[in-house]
């Protein structure tokens, strides 16, 4: 009944039919950070905070998982999909309000927030690295 | 979605359901989380080192707990609104969706529970 008489109703169409451009870009990384996030973030973080709650020899465990190559990583690319979910996100909040639609000023933010990201990813391991 | 007449059916239950609601939800744990996550990465960065003494102690006393408790909540929170925008777009049999979207509301619920409790009972004393 959900469908009814929408049967023969055009369809909106999809990715095959638009050139592509940085918007599609920006949009679809925040669709896929966001939800790598919500699945590897929020895991690597509920272990953190359950070993530390464990005690020092879960947590021992934990630090060992995290610095294999493997565990640089995941931690690696969970800041890295943060940095960028929240550099795109910014630019959601920018564009809420109904501002930043102008094409050339779009296509400059939608370029802009994945460089900005991995430029916020790359400082913060630079600081933590290097203190 | 009855079988009433299309404007019966928008007025009863847009395709959205509650939207607004739901975007400003999205909208509201995202400033949380813009504000909470800095302040975690700030944090990494400024302890000492990361190892269980340094970070233990850290995290039991009363701002760093209760801004973890805090973060867990809204990143959570705001997850589970995402990934309900992903299970709407992309499960298109009632109740297969149905059925994704409860799970979800269970592992966010869970996870949400499992690591306010964890902050807590690090926060509380429990290795001090």
């Amino acid at each position: 009944m959900a469908n009814a008489g929408t049967s023969n109703r055009p369809l909106s169409p999809h990715l095959q039919i638009w050139r592509w451009g940085p918007h599609m870009f920006v949009s679809i990384m925040h669709r896929v950070t966001g939800n790598g996030l919500a699945v590897a973030g929020l895991g690597v973080l509920l272990w953190w905070l359950g070993a530390l709650a464990s005690g020092p020899k879960a947590y021992e465990t934990f630090a060992w998982a995290m610095t294999t190559p493997i565990g640089y990583i995941v931690l690696v690319g969970i800041s890295w999909a943060f940095f960028t979910h929240m550099m795109s996100g910014l630019r959601h909040f920018v564009l809420d309000v109904g501002a930043g639609f102008e094409l050339k000023s779009n296509k400059v933010w939608s370029i802009l927030s994945p460089v900005l990201g991995v430029l916020a990813t790359a400082a913060f391991w630079a600081l933590l690295l290097l203190r | 979605m009855g079988n009433g007449t299309s404007i019966g059916r928008v007025r009863g239950l847009g395709s959205a359901k509650s939207g607004t609601h739901h975007w400003l939800l999205q909208r509201f744990t995202a400033i949380g989380n813009l504000l909470l996550l800095l302040w975690l990465a700030a944090s990494i960065v400024l302890l000492p080192d990361l190892s269980y003494a340094s970070v233990a102690d850290w995290l039991a006393t009363p701002v760093p707990a209760v801004a973890m408790i805090l973060l867990v909540v809204s990143s959570f929170w705001h997850a589970r609104l995402g990934m309900q925008v992903m299970v709407e777009d992309y499960v298109h049999e009632h109740a297969n969706k149905f059925a994704c979207i409860a799970a979800l509301n269970l592992v966010a619920f869970a996870g949400a529970a499992f690591g306010v409790f964890c902050v807590v009972r690090l926060a509380l004393g429990a290795h001090a």
